[in-house]
């Protein structure tokens, strides 16, 4: 295999990444001229609401992307996904408070409605920056990147694993669900953030800009990938699910477990904000129940489901699972929680290699993921 | 109280008693007959509040049997004058916005006169005085009761009001009193009155009697002889008594610090046993298993449930059907266990990321099954009365019994699993299959019914622990939600498959919660102890009691 995966090789020898690639290029293209040309009597018409829907989905396809690069090539179930999500949403929503400026319902200049609201006298340091585009964007990187840093240095040296780690990433993002609750951590309590105006002076009121942002989240969600895919072709990579299956046979051999490790969460956890700071402004609100540990979990599902070890696969899963839960909350809403439980259950026992398994599982045989795969397998089946 | 009115010998000991302590008063009352003491009570009706006063004193110095009754009744707003023919009556309660009817007590038999309409009835009205010269009045009566619980009360509403009167008849009861807490409590008393009075040498031996009392009321009355007066003179003029004051004033200062560090700790440990409770099915599924067990708070959830099943089949028997819960809920959810481990977990042994992932799954269907059956409101289940209630163990620390029984059910249920792993039969099993499956089956044993067994026992202590929280907070389809992070934490933080672990590891985390409380607020405690616990497993990932020996290896 190359060491340099370019996109050309990567289209013609892994047959996934084209159509992945093909299929987000598609709804790139379609979506936006089924909103914005085809006249709204038309039947292929797609609302505002379908297209915060479709945006909504390409968010959530990007958080599964960063599950399954740490869960699926590295084999840390991090339950924390949904905490550098919403650091990261909170991050964006931070700079569209700063932005309503005096539009706001007390007409403050400087204070977000909120903060007056909670007799606030001046912006807590924190908040400080936030006016600033350039400086917003840093902290939406920044402050998932350094929590996961942060976590990781002492997690990974003190070698915590399995589902420890699985424990202590999801008390984390409990604490933090906690600690935003609170109406003086200066994040709007409960309520969280809502009632953005505009976003670099774009009115996100408008059709226009929402298509936009969606033209601006497949296109993430599609560099993503790639850098995804990059990392996990490289060399690195290889050493990342050696660590996977075998994590004391790759540190004897003389790799530094830990460093690769801390720089796969890292880059998880940054893209997880990417993806959390892409969802608010296209859904408009972001608050704490978005830490709720359960989605975090139901992101690991969403990667099982499509399969796990192959990054499209996540994001389809991602894709379906959701389309499923908007189908189903507003039709039979109480058979959603069966439906989802029930996936829960059946993919794990019946669909280990999810969707893409079950759809090219032959194929898949031959290539080198499936092959570890199976060695993987086999290793845990002796174990028993 | 009841028994009290059909005591008329002890009566009379008392109005001896009160005619002896007043001057103004004949020596001795005639006994008044009681169409005297209808008429007195006539006047009532149309009385000034100012008439009303002398009336009351009347009533007292007419010694009638019944005049504690009534002067209770005018107290609570439940005597009555019938506007048909005059005659005054108590009623057996007051009445509220809606009433029509209100039960007649005629105030001389103290027998039931019959309903009568409230529009035939004028209530006998109170004002802020009157009430204030009944409640003395009928503290003077309680003072000489039999029972020396309410002759303390009687001391205590007294000691609000020490004037010269009140003072002397404290005195005189002292000299009689036998039971030392009302002794101690009258002493007390008399040496708050004596505080006021201008002898220093008194104002010291009172100092001297009041630092061994902890009461809030005592602190504030000696830290006030300290102060300064608007004029610059000290409250308190000789210079003794106020040293001997603010050195009082310490004492009990440290006395009180105590009792609220005990109570602190005692609130500690209730919490602790809560999380105890909860995580000790946890340390059986997971510690002994490996099974990451996510459905374990809905498996408490329908503990919870179970109880208020029960309690809704056993209407008549509110007071008992928790404990008949127990039981039900063990078996409910460990039948629930078992079934999850037939159907699910044991197709997932070794792989214990998966168990996280399916049994999250069984957790939502339960969820969603208990709330189609008996949807998504509150339901609630009665607290019994002997569970409510506080255990008041001096004035700076009290116990409230539930609080108390959740650690006595803890401690019960914890040495119950212990006595099960240890001494039975399955116990042994377990142990065996979970430190060495092969050899446990070469042995002859069922490894995959124990398997079935193990997962069922813990889930069963998980019902058990849904009886307990039904009582804690609200019971509904999201109960085992918010416990179930809780539950983890504890069992790592003790250390995987040890269960005194998971016992020490609650205990701290919830005295460590209840400490830090009064300065962050309960919210930020608990993301304090979460942040530490993080940081603790961190440095030591096998947790408080790592396991030990060759089962640890793998």
């Amino acid at each position: 295999m190359p060491q340099q995966y370019t996109l050309w090789i990567s289209a013609r020898k892994d047959s996934g990444t084209a159509w992945f690639l093909g299929a987000l290029a598609l709804i790139a293209v379609v979506v936006p001229i089924l909103n914005l040309v085809v006249p709204p009597s038309s039947a292929f018409h797609i609302s505002a609401y379908g297209l915060t829907l479709v945006g909504k989905y390409l968010c959530y396809a990007l958080l599964a992307l960063s599950v399954d690069l740490i869960w699926g090539y590295c084999g840390i179930l991090s339950l924390g996904q949904a905490a550098f999500f919403s650091l990261g949403g909170y991050a964006m929503g931070m700079y569209l408070m700063r932005e309503i400026g005096p539009r706001g319902v007390y007409g403050n200049p400087v204070l977000p409605d909120f903060m007056v609201f909670l007799n606030y006298k001046s912006l807590p340091w924190f908040w400080h920056g936030f006016n600033h585009f350039g400086f917003a964007l840093l902290m939406m990187l920044l402050a998932p990147g350094l929590l996961a840093f942060a976590f990781g240095w002492f997690a990974f040296r003190s070698r915590v694993t399995g589902v420890y780690l699985s424990i202590i990433t999801q008390a984390l993002t409990y604490a933090l669900m906690l600690a935003f609750f609170r109406n003086d951590m200066g994040f709007g309590g409960n309520n969280g953030f809502t009632d953005f105006k505009d976003i670099l002076g774009f009115d996100l009121h408008s059709e226009k800009v929402h298509v936009f942002l969606l033209l601006i989240t497949a296109f993430v969600l599609a560099g993503s990938y790639l850098l995804c895919r990059m990392v996990v072709s490289s060399r690195a990579g290889r050493v990342i699910r050696a660590i996977r299956d075998a994590e004391s046979r790759t540190r004897f051999l003389g790799y530094r477990v830990e460093s690769y490790k801390l720089w796969v969460f890292v880059l998880s956890s940054v893209l997880a904000g990417i993806a959390g700071a892409l969802y608010v402004p296209q859904i408009g609100i972001i608050n704490p129940s978005e830490f709720s540990p359960i989605n975090s979990i139901e992101v690991v599902i969403w990667v099982a489901m499509g399969g796990r070890g192959t990054l499209y696969g996540a994001a389809l899963g991602a894709i379906l699972v959701n389309y499923a839960k908007t189908y189903f909350t507003s039709t039979i809403p109480e058979a959603w929680n069966y439906a989802l439980g029930a996936l829960f259950v059946l993919v794990t026992l019946f669909l280990p290699r999810g969707i893409i398994g079950l759809v090219s599982g032959r194929e898949k045989k031959r290539g080198p993921v499936a092959q570890l795969q199976a060695q993987a397998e086999q290793a845990e089946r002796a174990k028993e | 109280m009841k028994k009290f009115f059909l005591r008329p010998g002890v009566q009379w000991l008392l109005v001896l008693l009160l005619l002896a302590s007043r001057s103004a008063g004949p020596l001795y009352a005639q006994p008044s007959s009681d169409a005297n003491f209808l008429a007195k009570l006539g006047e009532l009706r149309d009385a000034s509040f100012e008439d009303k006063d002398k009336i009351v004193d009347q009533l007292v110095q007419s010694g009638h049997p019944n005049a504690r009754a009534v002067l209770t009744g005018l107290l609570e707003d439940r005597l009555y004058s019938r506007n048909s023919d005059m005659k005054v009556f108590l009623v057996k309660s007051a009445a509220g916005e809606n009433t029509a009817t209100l039960d007649l007590i005629d105030p001389v038999t103290l027998k039931g006169a019959g309903p009568t309409s409230v529009d035939d009835l004028t209530k006998i009205g109170t004002n802020n005085h009157l009430r204030r010269v009944l409640q003395t009045t009928l503290a003077r009566f309680g003072l000489s009761s039999t029972d020396p619980s309410v002759r303390l009360d009687a001391v205590r509403s007294m000691e609000k009001d020490l004037d010269e009167g009140n003072v002397k008849l404290l005195r005189d009861r002292s000299a009689v009193e036998t039971n030392s807490r009302v002794k101690d409590e009258i002493d007390t008393g008399l040496a708050l009155a004596a505080l006021d009075g201008s002898d220093a040498q008194a104002r010291l031996a009172a100092i001297s009697t009041l630092r061994h009392s902890i009461r809030q009321d005592v602190l504030n009355k000696l830290q006030g002889l300290g102060e300064k007066s608007p004029d610059g003179t000290f409250v308190e003029g000789d210079e003794h008594v106020r040293q001997a004051a603010a050195a009082a004033v310490k004492s009990i200062s440290r006395m009180r610090t105590f009792y609220g560090g005990l109570e602190t700790l005692f609130f500690g440990l209730s919490l602790g046993s809560v999380l105890v409770l909860i995580a000790i099915g946890l340390a059986i599924t997971f510690g002994v298993m490996g099974v990451i067990n996510m459905a374990h708070g809905e498996l408490m959830m329908l503990g919870a449930y179970t109880t208020y099943v029960v309690q809704v089949a056993m209407p008549n028997h509110t007071e008992t059907s928790i404990l008949a819960a127990i039981p039900a809920a063990f078996i409910v959810a460990g039948l629930m266990g078992i079934l999850i481990e037939r159907t699910i977990i044991r197709f997932l042994y070794g792989r214990p990321l998966e168990t996280l992932l399916a049994t999250f799954g069984v957790s939502l269907i339960l969820q969603q099954l208990v709330r189609s059956i008996f949807s998504a409101l509150n339901r609630s289940v009665i607290t019994p009365n002997w569970m409510s209630g506080t255990l008041q163990v001096n004035d700076a620390l009290s116990i409230t019994y539930n609080r108390l029984y959740i650690v006595v059910f803890t401690l019960i249920v914890f040495a119950g699993l212990l006595v099960i792993l240890r001494r039975t039969r399955v116990g042994l099993q377990i142990r065996a299959v979970s430190q060495n499956r092969a050899m446990a089956k070469a042995m002859g044993i069922r490894s995959e019914w124990v398997d079935a067994m193990t997962f069922g026992l813990g889930s069963g202590i998980a019902g058990v622990a849904g009886v307990a929280l039904s009582q804690l907070t609200n019971v509904n389809p999201n109960l085992g939600q918010s416990y179930i992070i809780d539950s983890f934490m504890v069992v790592v933080f003790g250390g995987v498959g040890n269960l005194w672990g998971s016992m020490v590891g609650g205990m701290s985390m919830g005295v460590v919660n209840e400490l830090l409380e009064p300065y962050a607020g309960a919210v930020l405690a608990k993301i304090f102890v979460l942040i530490a616990l993080i940081l603790f497993i961190q440095r030591r990932p096998r947790g408080l009691f790592p396991p030990t020996g060759r089962a640890s290896e793998n």
